[in-house]
């Protein structure tokens, strides 16, 4: 069965905080519920279905209805790191086209900031993780991991650090009208260049914020839709994939973008070319020319060219991305990017950018992300969505 | 001109599945899980082949020689050090460290050999160095 127009996006909400010293993550979980709830004119009595990831405390979505105090008849919470949110939107509009809810909310909150958390070190891993002994002992941070995949891209297909580069660029170019962003100062390549290397290839620059705040999204089923007061966007294409060490063969080259990118196309029964908008996953420079590449924008081996001379930006470049700066420069909430690329592509479609990024004639947009570790192991999920 | 320093190295902690990995690295033995069935080694080492699902797998003495697949120099921290991975000879690339070595001097496709190397807990741990 496929989703194909079977649900809506009919609210958002990014939290704008950036910093949450005084707010506890389930607090944060419920702000930002509350925002995408009044955005879509909908409220908490409405929601039958919930959706969340291991960011959610306690013990997940069970602490997190509870919390809430909602009443569920359907539940999700698969995890597949920073990318968790956009499956879920895809999830949810199963389950809706299934007839297992009618209102799915989904929420992302996280305070890594405050709590001291960043790339360059290795996180608690359970002695349990099945390659624990062959992965602790070697110190992969989150930054060495993706450099590793970096590095390998620049062998193979000769990418440069002044590509990397043009990715932080362009995404510095649409932060300076985020009065939210956390860096909203335009930088160039050189600024990035002259960043100091955290993990070979990759500068300070080359790597996203770290930053608390979160996000929610509320999926609907169309005839609700179409009873609210608000822009709709139209669900029309999904797929996620999970891509892993493979038994030692090892190509760290491309993404599972390869699988899911696809699989959403052919659901949407569109191509790469008729996309007006992109948020793409930026945990770093790399990630987004690797996954670019993987989703057919440009071929393979070629993303560091594509990505150019301001290839990205918005009112100059064929594919505008992360009109709000991203994760490079806006947010990065818990140290996942997902939430907010769904956000700012139903802003885009909506045409609720800032007017400085706004996409013209924005009717189709597409957001993709990475989770956890590229190197090793990373989920990936596509999502293309339309405006009525 | 970076020279490797030895770093405090995280425990491994050994489970029904690795432990006998362990007990021969302590002498200085390089162990990689072979398949029976369909021949392929792999890595990391696992009880049932990832490739066939063959539960005819076994412990097998592996070269300790291998060539460095990709790595990264973790720079900003107080003792840099260069996670890569490493294509065995046998075939299966590994996670690893390169140590005893200029991180500076580190490229892809470099020939590398064995070097266990103790961590916290004193269990010995598979890493490289140029050759
Ligand atoms: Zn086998």
């Amino acid at each position: 069965m496929s989703i194909k127009g079977k649900a809506y996006i009919a609210g958002v909400f990014e939290h704008p905080t950036r910093k949450a010293p005084d707010k506890s993550i389930a607090q944060l979980h419920a702000e930002v519920a509350d925002g995408a709830l009044a955005d879509a004119g909908l409220s908490r009595a409405d929601v039958d279905g919930y959706f969340c990831a291991a960011d959610a405390p306690g013990f997940g979505a069970s602490s997190m209805v509870d919390y809430l105090n909602l009443k569920v008849r359907h539940v999700d919470s698969t995890e597949l790191g920073g990318c968790s949110y956009i499956a879920h939107v895809a999830h949810a509009a199963q389950a809706i086209a299934a007839g297992k809810c009618n209102v799915a909310l989904v929420t992302l909150a996280g305070r890594p900031r405050s709590e001291g958390h960043s790339g360059t070190m290795a996180r608690p891993r359970d002695p349990n993780q099945p390659d624990q002994p062959w992965e602790h002992p070697y110190g992969v941070a989150t930054v060495n991991g993706y450099g590793m995949c970096a590095m390998r891209h620049m062998y193979q297909y000769g990418t440069t650090s002044e590509q990397l580069a043009w990715v932080k660029v362009a995404a510095s170019h649409h932060a300076q009208h985020n009065p939210n962003a956390m860096l909203r100062d335009v930088v160039t390549v050189e600024d990035v260049l002259n960043s100091p290397i955290i993990s070979d290839p990759l500068h300070r620059l080359d790597c996203c914020v770290v930053s608390d705040g979160g996000g929610a999204v509320v999926v609907v089923r169309p005839e609700i839709a179409k009873s609210l007061e608000r822009p709709r966007v139209k669900i029309i294409g999904a797929g996620e994939a999970i891509k892993h060490q493979n038994g030692g063969d090892i190509d760290l080259t491309y993404s599972a973008a390869v699988w899911s990118g696809p699989a959403a196309f052919a659901e949407a029964g569109v191509k790469p070319a008729d996309i007006k908008y992109a948020s793409i996953y930026d945990s770093f420079t790399i990630t987004v020319i690797i996954q670019l590449e993987d989703l057919g924008f440009c071929e393979k081996g070629k993303g560091g060219r594509f990505v150019a001379d301001g290839n990205l930006i918005s009112g100059v470049g064929k594919l505008p991305f992360n009109t709000d700066g991203g994760g490079l420069c806006n947010n990065h909430p818990s140290n996942r990017g997902g939430m907010t690329k769904v956000i700012e592509a139903v802003r885009q479609l909506r045409g609720e950018a800032h007017p400085a990024v706004q996409v013209k004639n924005c009717d189709l947009a597409l957001a993709h992300g990475t989770g956890l570790q590229l190197a090793t192991r990373h989920g990936a999920a596509t999502l293309i969505l339309e405006r009525e | 001109m970076l020279m490797a320093k030895d770093r405090k190295i995280p425990a491994p902690t050994p489970g029904i599945e690795s432990q006998p990995f362990f007990d021969a690295a302590k002498e200085s033995r390089f162990l990689i899980r072979k398949c029976r069935a369909c021949g392929r080694a792999h890595w990391y080492p696992r009880a049932i082949c990832p490739f066939c699902a063959s539960a005819d797998t076994a412990w097998v003495e592996a070269s300790g020689k291998g060539t460095i697949y990709a790595y990264s120099v973790m720079r900003r921290v107080p003792e840099p050090f260069a996670l890569a991975y490493v294509t065995l000879a046998e075939g299966p690339t590994m996670l690893t460290n390169i140590v005893d070595c200029d991180l500076d001097a580190l490229r892809i496709g470099q020939a590398v050999e064995i070097v266990f190397k103790p961590a916290e807990n004193g269990l010995p741990v598979p890493m490289f160095k140029p050759v």
